[in-house]
């Protein structure tokens, strides 16, 4: 008994890592009041999202450096000029913030737009619409016993994705630990660090053969002899298929190489009908941004639609949703005039190409830290580090809500304003 | 293997000697240990750091502080049960906390259902995204009932880990 409660005190000094969609929430740090200077539990990439930008970001108009305040105002001036502007990012904003924005977006009818248009929209349309059955991380802790990662590396992209849920861990039905217990199977173009730890049941297909593969797969669940265009042992197609027959409790985390080679999510949908069929299975995407999920879920709630919408102006409920409204599409067809970039980097993560219309119109952004975006930004907005100076809620990659406060105390007048503020003294601004 | 187990342990002992001689000697408890013996043993045992000592860092210790560090690096780098963690490589994933029997058996509910370890008796941890050892006298493969464990080295997908 004394020990439980030990562990509960322990719990209240927990704090959540905004490092991935992971948001794990056993971390604990030590401060001296304004920074974190250890962190417990959490992995590296935490470590570094928790102890800070290299670089912050300072409020500037056209390059120089101004008050806050000025920033604001010169930021709902461009919103208030243009004919249509951008809302784009908010993956790395609270709950809060992203509903703050979908107000904004409504009151200058503006496109809005995260960057699940181009990793994982099309995995999270699908479970939204329930076509793909999924469950929680929880779940996977205590009952998996056969994990799959298809085009994922998550020993880089959520380092304690295998440690905290998947894998490692003892759960309610898995007791006996990973070596006994669970089968870990990874699907890859590469021999990826995951891949590693999956010894045997790794499996190497060619770039962009994952549909073939699926349906190879599907044939062999089906009980027919699974042929592929390219060189694979169609035994091990069939042992494959066996491992996920057998499956009690089955999971399949899909990654952004499993997304980027299809077309489409049918055959994903195809595989996952006929996984359901012979056996138990559900799905989960690698969601990377620790809020994304939460804006696609943010804005489906709000409009039936997770991405890729432009709203008329004046609050008015008219909302339209298609591929043209897209970052990709409205940079590409130069159909807006003013970006407001909020949490994200889209000159450094989007083609050159399509990113180039950015330089040629007033781009605001909102960030803790200066990024590629922000350099070249007309007006640039310092905003709180979510997760360590601002707190809020998230929505994690299975779906469940993670709330959190900020690990730094607040009332410390040299903290920034959040996203959230910042974007509701735009809208007043206004 | 009982004479190795205590071989090991003639070792350590001598080595906390030779800290010993080189730290300030004063006992002034700046470190958070009460005698420089002990910090001698914490430096060892890799649950303090060269930096700990406050008063090494003195321009009158300077020498000393570079000898330590020197000193600390192999020991640092092979702890007694001969593990060594390759911290450059080691990105901070948990795999090998939550895979090593020791931590599960020590901390069923924390370290062994994937969360933080609850419980100081655990060999494997993360700090500031890097694993630490402690206890390492517990683990399987030290010690007169050694056996040939390798949970924490085929978990890890960096090889970070190593015995030699
Ligand atoms: S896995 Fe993700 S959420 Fe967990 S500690 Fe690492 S970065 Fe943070
Ligand atoms: S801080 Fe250094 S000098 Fe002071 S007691 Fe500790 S070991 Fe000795
Ligand atoms: S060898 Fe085994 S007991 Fe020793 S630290 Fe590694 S996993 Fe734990
Ligand atoms: S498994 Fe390897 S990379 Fe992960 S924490 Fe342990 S030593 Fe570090």
């Amino acid at each position: 008994m004394k020990r439980q409660s030990m562990v509960i005190l322990l719990n209240e000094n927990y704090h959540v890592c905004t490092g991935c969609a992971l948001l794990c929430d056993d971390i604990e740090v030590i401060t001296d009041g304004k920074k974190i200077t250890e962190v417990k539990t959490a992995c590296r990439k935490g470590v570094s999202r928790m102890k800070g930008c290299n670089e912050p970001m300072s409020p500037t108009v056209d390059g120089q450096q101004v008050d806050i305040d000025v920033a604001i105002s010169a930021a709902a001036n461009i919103l208030k000029n243009s004919k249509s502007p951008l809302i784009f990012g908010l993956g790395n904003s609270t709950d809060g913030a992203q509903k703050k924005a979908i107000e904004l977006a409504k009151q200058v009818g503006a496109v809005l737009d995260d960057t699940s248009s181009f990793c994982q929209g099309p995995t999270l349309e699908a479970i939204f619409n329930d076509r793909i059955k999924s469950c929680t991380l929880d779940d996977v802790r205590n009952k998996a016993d056969v994990i799959v990662y298809w085009g994922a590396d998550p020993s880089n992209s959520h380092p304690r994705h295998l440690s905290k849920f998947s894998y490692f861990p003892r759960g309610q039905e898995r007791q006996r630990g990973w070596e006994e217990d669970r089968t870990m199977i990874t699907i890859d173009i590469r021999k990826s660090h995951t891949a590693k730890i999956s010894g045997d049941k790794f499996y190497q297909i060619p770039l962009q053969m994952d549909a073939e593969f699926i349906d190879a797969l599907i044939d062999a669940l089906s009980g027919k002899v699974p042929k592929v265009s390219f060189e694979f042992d169609p035994k091990r197609i069939l042992e494959l298929a066996n491992i996920l027959k057998k499956a009690k409790f089955g999971t399949i985390f899909v990654g952004l190489g499993l997304v980027y080679s299809l077309a489409d999510m049918e055959p994903v949908v195809r595989l996952m009908d006929k996984l359901n069929e012979v056996s138990n299975f559900h799905l989960i995407p690698m969601v990377g941004h620790y809020n994304m999920r939460g804006f696609n879920q943010n804005l489906f709630n709000e409009t039936g639609y997770l991405n890729r919408v432009k709203f008329e102006k004046g609050n008015s409920t008219d909302v339209q949703h298609g591929a043209e409204f897209s970052i990709v599409e409205s940079l590409n067809n130069k159909t807006v005039d003013a970006a407001l970039i909020i949490g994200t980097d889209p000159l450094s993560s989007l083609p050159r190409s399509v990113a180039e219309h950015l330089l040629d119109i007033p781009v605001i952004t909102i960030d803790p830290c200066e990024t590629f975006t922000s350099r070249k930004a007309k007006v640039t907005i310092p905003s709180a580090l979510s997760g360590v100076e601002c707190g809020g809620s998230a929505v994690r990659m299975d779906g469940e809500e993670v709330k959190f406060e900020p690990i730094i105390d607040v009332k410390d007048q040299t903290i920034r304003p959040s996203d959230e503020e910042i974007l509701a003294r735009i809208m007043e601004a206004l | 293997m009982g004479a190795a187990h205590n071989y090991e342990k003639v070792r350590t002992m001598a080595n906390a000697m030779e800290i010993y001689k080189l730290l300030p000697k004063t006992n002034c408890k700046e470190c958070g240990k009460s005698t420089c013996m002990a910090f001698a043993v914490s430096l060892l045992s890799r649950e303090l750091t060269v930096d700990d000592c406050p008063p090494l860092k003195e321009d009158k210790l300077k020498a000393n502080y570079g000898k330590l560090s020197d000193l600390i690096t192999p020991a640092q780098g092979a702890s007694e049960s001969g593990m060594i963690v390759h911290e450059d490589k080691c990105f901070g994933c948990g795999n090998c906390v939550v895979a090593c029997p020791v931590n599960v058996a020590d901390d069923p509910h924390g370290a062994g259902i994937g969360r933080a370890p609850t419980s100081d008796k655990v060999i494997l941890r993360v700090k500031d995204g890097i694993v630490r050892t402690s206890n390492v006298q517990e683990c399987r493969r030290f010690g007169k009932d050694k056996i040939l464990c390798n949970g924490c080295i085929v978990t890890c997908p960096t090889e970070a880990i190593e015995f030699v």
